[in-house]
């Protein structure tokens, strides 16, 4: 009996301890940031924390629609999270996020004007800038021919049958169907819209895995041989392994635009405009764009980044490659539809 | 040859359900990156999981829900398998049948169930619901740990306590406590078990950067293969090795003891055979 | 020995067991309106839609096909355990529990590395000149990882019924000159029922609910019953649609445990319902 009395006791004064550990933390102050699995360099949050006191507690989701959900259910807290374009625009017209003081954050001035006041945050309140990009396809080069990834049909090749994965990503998916059929991107047309649903059912078997963040480690493992993906993670991947390459079809593609935002009922505004800040300053911008692969808006660090990243039009496409392009926008009612033809996709 | 048979079959399911571990414990110590080759022996990837600051701190997080809930859950439990214990008829059946809800139903439901209280009663997702949540999942093990040892008490045993001038709370602390105490660390350890085991629960109740290893495991595993997992797959296995054979050490002496000491003691099916599944 | 002492369990179980449960129903059956919420079953019938009875139709598909390997491959080895084969049974036991208290996370995520076109197993399958195996993110690989982590489910209930059977009755039957087929038919397998019952149920039950298993290796392709409601509820946030499906689900696992209880025979210590 003793032992056993040991025993809860060893246990209690385990609970007791840890407690009394964590209590350390609650005179600090704490930042509660929500964004995309692995997309940003960790040592930039270490580095953070060490400079300024603030201790980050740092959590990812995998989709846009997974983090609204999070969200607008309530039950979470968070002071900094990264929307894309059209859940941005979602999120502000529902009243879901909080204005932004841009004068406390003075390295505003090194983001490219180009990209401020954009058309889904017009008069530049509630968002700013984190990364942009594309939409497009990572390919194994020695398995895919590399004329036929100039088009969206390969995604819906037979020859590639269990060699293709497509992002477990409603928009991305059907935006990708929508892509190949020739319509555009931000239809509210519901046949339109059953047609791309038929279209991803039909493409069904030759899908090897629906997947968000593993796609670039698949690729780089040589297990698919084609991967619908966005330009950063391409860049990540190619980085990786030399059998890669990323394509943007011809048809066109979605350009856009992540940025940081504030949430309604934030609890720390001052560390999360200080968090923005120091994500935007040059040296840090510049490590994130180098960690992630993905296209800054930071025009100082860019001009710091090695030319041939700089001339990379994959990685950070020039005019003429975006011609087609299209950025996402928020399709209210619609979305209703998205969500039911892709839980029909997922379930057929 | 029979006999060569029907052990070679039960060295076979053998393999079956060690290779996965083995494989990712020789692959924990695979210098290279990729699944296919041996890039030689390296330490790094233990080293990068004790650096890895989301590891470290769900690790820290699965231990306080997991030590936490299964106190506070032995507490509610022991209690209320004496109460339960105590009573008759339909109360008792009704009780019971509450207590089985969380063992039967579906891991999914009960998380879910238990995330639409939350946010309808505006609990703000985090170490709270989390806590919470595994009590809730916890105490009927508690119960059914606890019950068999009380229906093996002696039920004089109370009233003697009381006959020779104790008081109610020194018969239950002195005399009734001690005797089911082997219930009740078995309902304790197996609470904590389980808590530590728990995704599909966690998921569903967590929120705000708060997140148990299984949650850690799960999203990193949705980013592909990673070698720091094996290492911990490795650590975790070897802990869990040495303490299962330390319990069952333990257990072996208890019952020795108890066959030597109590003729006729019902021999209490150990519930660490019971669930430990998820789904 | 007071009763009030069962008091704050009470509460416990009815602000975390029954009050989330009615919120459940509540949800199941309103749908959101300009309004509020307003009565509807439009949340049950869609769940009969083709393309979501298709969905229940595959959980049980999967759920049965690997509950019934669970049962063929686990009969045998709880019979061979019982049975003289082994000196230390207990040790036995314990080797096959010891890969229960890997976290299920971790069970689940090594067969990833297995299955992969370049892991393990193929390696080894080219190594040995033999054809490769590629059914990651098919239905045999979520089949597969059902069967590796309800196994032990199995084994240890039919092994721990076969084990109180009184060797007696064996003999018995034997010297009243049944040869060994009989004797397992006619004694020892009717005698293991209850065993074989609560394997079933403890490997169904799970396997139709899981989704982790075909979310990690189905490659999120195979929608089960489980990610239909894990997508309900964190992706789509359709929670009267989630709640539907969740009320169905009590329903069949009420339903399957009732025909349990019928073939189970003998009176349990505790009727669960």
């Amino acid at each position: 009996m003793v032992q056993k009395s040991k025993l809860v006791l060893m246990l209690l004064s385990l609970v007791i301890v840890s407690f009394v550990l964590s209590g350390c933390n609650k005179d600090k102050q704490m930042l509660y940031v929500y964004n995309w699995g692995d997309y940003v360099d960790e040592s930039i949050l270490e580095d953070f924390e060490k400079e300024t006191g603030i201790k980050l507690v740092y959590d990812t989701f995998a989709t846009n629609e997974d983090m609204y959900v999070k969200i607008k259910s309530g039950g979470s807290s968070y002071d900094v999270i990264f929307p894309s374009d059209y859940m941005l625009t979602r999120m502000r017209e529902e009243g879901m996020l909080e204005k932004i003081d841009l004068s406390q954050i003075p390295n505003v001035k090194h983001i490219d004007e180009r990209l401020m006041s954009a058309d889904y945050d017009p008069n530049n309140e509630y968002s700013l800038p984190y990364m942009w990009g594309t939409l497009g396809i990572l390919y194994n080069t020695t398995m895919v021919d590399e004329e036929e990834v100039q088009s969206w049909d390969i995604l819906w090749d037979p020859k590639y049958k269990k060699e293709i994965l497509m992002l477990d990503s409603q928009r991305d998916s059907i935006g990708a169907a929508l892509l190949r059929l020739g319509y555009p991107l931000n239809t509210l047309d519901p046949k339109e819209l059953a047609e791309a649903g038929e279209l991803l059912k039909a493409q069904k078997p030759l899908v090897l895995a629906y997947v968000v963040d593993e796609g670039k480690d698949k690729m780089v493992a040589g297990e698919a041989a084609l991967a619908l993906t966005w330009s950063g993670e391409a860049m990540y991947a190619i980085d990786e392994s030399d059998d890669l390459a990323y394509s943007i079809p011809r048809e066109g593609t979605n350009l856009w635009y992540d940025v940081m935002a504030i949430p309604k009922g934030a609890k720390n505004m001052d560390a999360a405009l200080k968090f923005m800040d120091f994500l935007n300053r040059p040296d840090i911008a510049l490590r994130n764009a180098e960690y992630t692969g993905y296209a800054t808006p930071n025009l100082a660090a860019l001009a710091m980044l090695p030319e041939e990243v700089r001339e990379d039009r994959s990685a950070y496409p020039q005019d003429e490659d975006l011609v087609n392009a299209e950025v996402f926008v928020n399709l209210g009612k619609t979305l209703k539809d998205y969500d039911r033809i892709w839980t029909e996709v997922k379930a057929h | 040859m029979v006999r060569f048979l029907k052990r070679s079959y039960i060295y076979l399911l053998f393999v079956f359900l060690y290779m996965p571990i083995a494989v990712l414990m020789v692959y924990s110590f695979n210098d290279s990156r990729s699944r296919g080759t041996w890039g030689g022996f390296t330490l790094k990837w233990y080293g990068s999981l004790f650096r890895d600051r989301t590891i470290m701190s769900s690790l820290y997080s699965t231990l306080i829900i997991g030590v936490s809930a299964a106190l506070i859950a032995t507490v509610i439990g022991t209690m209320a398998a004496i109460g339960i214990h105590n009573s008759r008829g339909f109360l008792k059946k009704l009780i019971m049948n509450i207590t089985y809800i969380p063992v039967l139903n579906p891991k999914i439901v009960t998380a879910i169930s238990l995330m639409i209280l939350f946010v309808f009663a505006r609990v703000r997702l985090g170490y709270l619901t989390l806590l919470l949540a595994h009590i809730t999942f916890n105490i009927p093990y508690v119960i059914l740990s606890v019950l068999p040892k009380l229906r093996q008490l002696n039920k004089h045993l109370y009233e003697a306590a009381l006959d020779l001038g104790s008081t109610p709370a020194q018969a239950l602390w002195k005399v009734i406590i001690p005797e089911i105490m082997p219930g009740i660390i078995t309902g304790m350890l197996l609470a904590f078990t389980l808590s530590i085991d728990d995704f599909v629960v966690s998921f569903f109740t967590t929120g705000s950067g708060v997140s148990t290893l299984s949650i850690t495991i799960f999203s990193m595993a949705r980013q592909g293969i990673n070698p720091k997992i094996n290492a911990l797959s490795t650590i975790m296995f070897v802990f869990v090795l040495a303490l299962l054979i330390i319990v069952n050490v333990r257990q072996a002496r208890d019952e020795k003891k108890e066959r030597n000491g109590k003729i006729g003691a019902k021999k209490q099916v150990s519930p660490y055979a019971l669930e430990f599944g998820d789904s | 020995m007071r009763r009030q002492s069962m008091m704050p369990y009470l509460a416990w179980m009815l602000l975390f067991i029954i009050v989330p449960l009615l919120l459940v129903v509540y949800y199941a059956f309103t749908i959101p309106s300009e309004t509020g919420n307003v009565w509807s079953l439009e949340n049950f019938t869609r769940f009969f839609e083709p393309i979501y009875l298709k969905v229940l139709w595959r959980s049980v598909y999967l759920a049965v096909l690997s509950t019934m390997i669970c049962l063929l491959l686990g009969y045998p080895a709880a019979m061979i355990m019982v049975g003289n084969a082994f000196t230390r049974k207990s040790a036995l036991m314990l080797l096959f529990v010891v890969p229960m208290w890997m976290n299920f996370l971790l069970r689940t995520y090594a067969w990833l590395t297995l299955l992969e076109r370049n892991g393990f197993i193929n390696v080894l399958l080219s190594a040995l000149r033999l054809p490769r195996l590629n059914i990651l993110y098919t239905n045999s690989a979520v089949i597969l990882g059902m069967v590796y982590n309800f196994l032990p489910f199995m084994v240890l209930p039919i092994y721990s019924v076969l084990s109180k059977i009184d060797k007696d009755v064996i003999e018995a039957a034997g010297d009243l000159g049944a040869n060994s087929l009989k004797v397992f038919m006619k004694v020892v397998f009717p005698l293991s029922l209850p065993g074989v019952v609560s394997g079933i149920t403890m490997v169904f039950m799970p396997a139709l609910t899981t989704f982790v298993i075909s979310r990690l290796l189905g490659g999120g392709q195979f929608t089960l019953v489980g990610n239909l409601i894990e997508q309900q509820f964190l992706v789509v946030g359709d929670w009267g649609f989630g709640s539907a499906i969740s009320v169905i689900m009590i329903l069949l696992i009420l339903l399957s445990m009732a025909i349990m209880s019928f073939f189970e025979g003998e009176e349990s210590e505790v009727a669960p319902w």
